[in-house]
């Protein structure tokens, strides 16, 4: 008989992925420590406020992304979708008039429907999907300027919409931690999140189309449906970062959006989200955010001009990227 | 009488540049092991293809249990009891066992949404309980050997509970063992009255577990026989329309010439231990060992393929530094992998490039111009000694088949002309006739002066062409046998030969 060990090519102490998580959970700490150490207005409380408010947007849409880089696919429209979903809500509830909660719901399908459509094109017509949602980003982007006539929209009528991200659930519990809404979406779609990526069958799709799509489709898995799925539920993730960013500006602007694709895609990958697929997790893409916005925060403290802090992001990544691979190799 | 479980009758496929099947039969009844034999590129695995319902036929009838069907999917297929092994592994790495195993029928809770992992796993578990086998369903089947991969697909394959079964070469990567538990297995589902496809080149098999032999040649139906009928002599005749002359190796006196490749103390973590051995110009070295015995992991830090924690390896007499599989190649090592999918061809690459590739530097002109001519030439040349099957030189090397595909592997080595070479399992998944080719053509390179170590799960290989046997078990080297002393017993005894349980 053949002992378990022997079938096991190289044994790992950690399951394949973790040591990611440990190295980028490591890295976070590292960081507020040194910024600490350096600057005496990091650790204020106004200050990791303001991270966690960071935070939340990107956030928000590097969960959405990371299940279509699971996939072994990209979503460059995620960005802009956003920024479309909080034009529609400005739509839905300035222009029409309509109540708060159907103006966030009709905001959140909105990007849903944006998503459907990446994963029609991509499952259906097999367009590679950095094209796709590259002319989507386009799409959206042109869409919320037209539908927005290039002004912003305000939500100055319904001071209810404003609460939603900035307001204080915790504030009210305990007086004093004032930590904004925002930050407890974040948290609750994370959650949600590694809920349906770790315990449903759309999550074990996700990683099996990006580990070998072949094996599924022949084992008889509807390749294409799960895909649309996976593309709308993304799209959907964008839609409530659009809700979120919209709440906390207290209006929809439809110039913005464009560059946070790249940010959220960072996050995911700096979590050790792989981009060719298969593996990744929610706590990872979780940290990824963290270390993005603590870095771009603390740097801007130690007055780090903007153009160097977005050199350091960029070097990260790769260095995250370059990590992964050296584990993997070994 | 009762319908047969299966009917293919005038089934007819062709892929651009091909044509894989003309007029091709098959008929399968239940409860028995029907074997499928024929040359590489024959067809049998495109034949089971479209009774799987991954291809669909161009002409021709399929009738299960006495129905006409359509089989347009895998999916539609499994429905019908359908299932099937494939010859190529098809899992995904970064998911469990168990994981692979039920993908596209998990069992779930609630709107069929939410996953049932502990139940997922339980299934699993009884599975390998019936098969007798030692895996843990949890593992991840990427950090799995090939074998063990293979494994998985096989009780894959069971848990559809399928009336019908296609087996596409699972025991090419698998050792006697394995294969004994697995046709135990078989024999208890064909009592079940399941319908089993055998395809398999290795004959030997047939007689232990086949009721009937179908053959096939280029494409075409050209008998079914009951077993008792079918002598592997007229198998063969069948397959390959002539009778194949097998050659007796000769084996050379080499009396004490100084060793080519010494390999000193070569270790890495349990995978392979403390290993020495010697290996000189115009020898044949046959590892031999059970599967885990730590074969090709040794050829992998020969290589460079992976990074040795303690040894030294010495080429004609120097110490040499071999970090990576360029360094072996530079210092003339060349490593023919047991999976050619992964390691050992680009296969999105056509036939001629991918012979040249490990040795491209041959074929460039001043300013890093490419020679096409010389490419070309050195295909054909191959191709034709070989007897590569391939409509073009041009033909992805994807499109081959199985046994086509490891020649191609064959034929870029020897157009690197390496001075030392090591086959991980040359033979797998290769017809007989190849077989026998291949086997002239490793005698001939020995003949030339080249060194040669050869990995082989199939004994009779290794005792035909080995003039020295070196066995493993459990990362250690165990035995050397020299090949007038060596018989099966005696490689079984020293590959059995575990460690006292402390
Ligand atoms: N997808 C494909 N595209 C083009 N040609 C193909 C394809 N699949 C198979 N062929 C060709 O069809 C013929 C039959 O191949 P098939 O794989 O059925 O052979 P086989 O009998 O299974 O051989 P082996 O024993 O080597 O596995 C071969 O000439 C092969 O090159
Ligand atoms: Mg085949």
């Amino acid at each position: 008989m053949i002992e378990p060990a022997t079938n096991v090519k190289r044994s790992n102490l950690l399951p394949s992925g973790a040591i990611q998580q440990v190295l980028a959970f490591g890295a976070l700490i590292v960081l507020v420590v040194v910024f600490s150490l350096a600057s005496p207005n990091f650790l204020q409380f106004n200050n990791i406020v303001g991270i966690l408010l960071a935070t939340a947007v990107n956030g928000i849409l590097a969960l959405g992304v990371t299940f279509v880089i699971i996939t072994g696919g990209i979503d460059l429209s995620i960005g802009t979708v956003m920024t479309f979903a909080a034009v529609m809500t400005g739509v839905f509830i300035t222009n029409w008039g309509l109540p708060v909660w159907l103006g966030v719901l009709g905001g959140v399908l909105s990007g849903a429907a944006a998503g459907l459509v990446n994963g029609l094109v991509i499952a259906k017509l097999h367009i590679p999907p950095f094209i796709a949602t590259l002319g989507m980003l386009n799409v959206a982007k042109g869409l919320a300027l037209v539908i927005a006539e290039l002004r912003p929209i305000y939500f100055n009528d319904d001071p209810a919409f404003n609460q939603i991200a900035m307001g204080s659930l915790l504030g009210m519990i305990v007086p004093g931690f004032e930590i904004p809404n925002a930050v407890l979406i974040l948290f609750g779609l994370a959650f949600v999140a590694s809920l349906i990526l770790g315990r449903t069958v759309l999550g074990r799709y996700t990683y099996a189309l990006g580990s070998n799509e072949e094996a599924a489709r022949l084992s008889g898995v509807n390749v294409a449906v799960w895909k649309i799925a996976v593309y709308t539920l993304t799209g959907a993730f964008s839609g409530l970062a659009g809700v979120v960013i919209a709440s906390r500006i207290n209006s929809a602007q439809p110039a913005l959006g464009q560059g946070y694709e790249l940010d959220a895609i960072a996050a995911a990958v700096i979590g050790g989200t792989s981009l060719s697929g298969g593996k990744g997790t929610i706590l990872g893409t979780i940290i990824g955010a963290f270390i993005i916005s603590i870095l771009t925060n603390g740097l801007r403290i130690l007055s780090v001009p903007q153009e160097w802090q977005t050199v350091i992001t960029g070097a990260i990544v790769v260095l995250a990227v370059y990590l992964d691979l050296v584990r993997r190799k070994r | 009488m009762e319908h047969p479980l299966v009917v293919m009758e005038g089934i007819e496929k062709s892929f651009p540049g091909v044509q894989a099947l003309k007029q091709g039969r098959f008929e399968l009844r239940s409860g028995e092991v029907h074997a499928l034999c024929g040359e590489n590129g024959a067809g049998k695995s495109t034949l089971m293809k479209i009774l799987a319902g991954i291809y669909p036929k161009d002409a021709g009838r399929v009738m299960v249990g006495g129905e006409e069907v359509t089989l347009s999917s895998p999916g539609a297929a499994l429905k019908r009891g359908i299932s099937i092994i494939h010859q190529e592994l098809n899992l995904m790495p970064h998911l469990t066992v168990a994981q692979n195993i039920f993908i596209g029928r998990e069992p779930t809770r609630g709107l069929r949404f939410w996953l049932d992992e502990q139940e997922l796993n339980a299934r699993t578990a009884a599975l390998f309980e019936r098969m007798h086998l030692k895996l843990d369903p949890q593992a991840i089947v990427g950090d799995l050997t090939i074998a063990m991969q293979q494994m998985v697909e096989i009780a894959k394959a069971l848990s559809y509970n399928a009336r019908v079964l296609i087996m596409d070469e699972p025991t090419a990567a698998l050792t006697d063992t394995e294969i004994a538990d697995l046709f135990t297995l078989i024999r208890q589902l064909r009592t079940h009255g399941t319908g089993i496809v055998h395809i398999s080149h290795r004959l030997e098999e047939l007689k232990q577990i086949a009721d009937r032999v179908t053959v096939m040649r280029d494409g075409q139906y050209i008998d079914t026989l009951p077993i008792a009928e079918a002598s592997i002599e007229r198998i063969i005749r069948l397959m390959v329309g002539r009778t194949i002359y097998e050659e007796r190796p000769s084996r050379p006196n080499l009396g004490e010439t100084a060793p080519l490749l010494e390999v000193r103390g070569l270790s890495r973590g349990r995978a392979v231990q403390n290993v020495s051995f010697t290996l000189r110009r115009g020898e044949i070295v046959g590892i031999s060992g059970l599967i885990g015995a730590g074969r090709t992991e040794l050829a992998r830090l020969i290589f460079g393929a992976d990074r040795k924690e303690r040894g030294e390896i010495v080429i004609a007499g120097r110490t040499v530094n071999i970090n990576r599989p360029s360094d072996a190649v530079r210092h003339g090592i060349g490593y023919l992998s047991e999976d050619r999918k992964h390691f050992g061809l680009a296969t999105g690459l056509n036939v001629e490039v991918n012979i040249a590739m490990a040795a491209f530097q041959k074929f460039l002109a001043p300013l890093g111009v490419v020679r096409q001519s010389a490419v070309e030439g050195n295909a054909i040349r191959h191709v034709r000694d070989l007897a590569i099957k391939t409509p073009s030189l041009q033909q992805e090397v994807r499109f081959l088949s199985g046994g086509n595909q490891q020649k191609v592997v064959i034929g870029k080595w020897l157009t690197a002309d390496t001075e030392i070479l090591i086959f991980d399992e040359p033979t797998r998944g290769i017809d007989v006739g190849a077989k026998a080719e291949i086997y002239k053509l490793m005698n001939e390179l020995a003949a030339r002066g080249k060194a040669i170590l050869m990995i082989s799960s199939e004994l009779p290989e290794i005792l035909r062409m080995s003039h020295r046997i070196l066995v493993m078990c459990e990362g250690r080297l165990t035995g050397e046998l020299r090949s007038d002393e060596a018989t099966q017993e005696r490689i079984m005894a020293f590959a059995t030969q575990r460690e006292a349980v402390l």
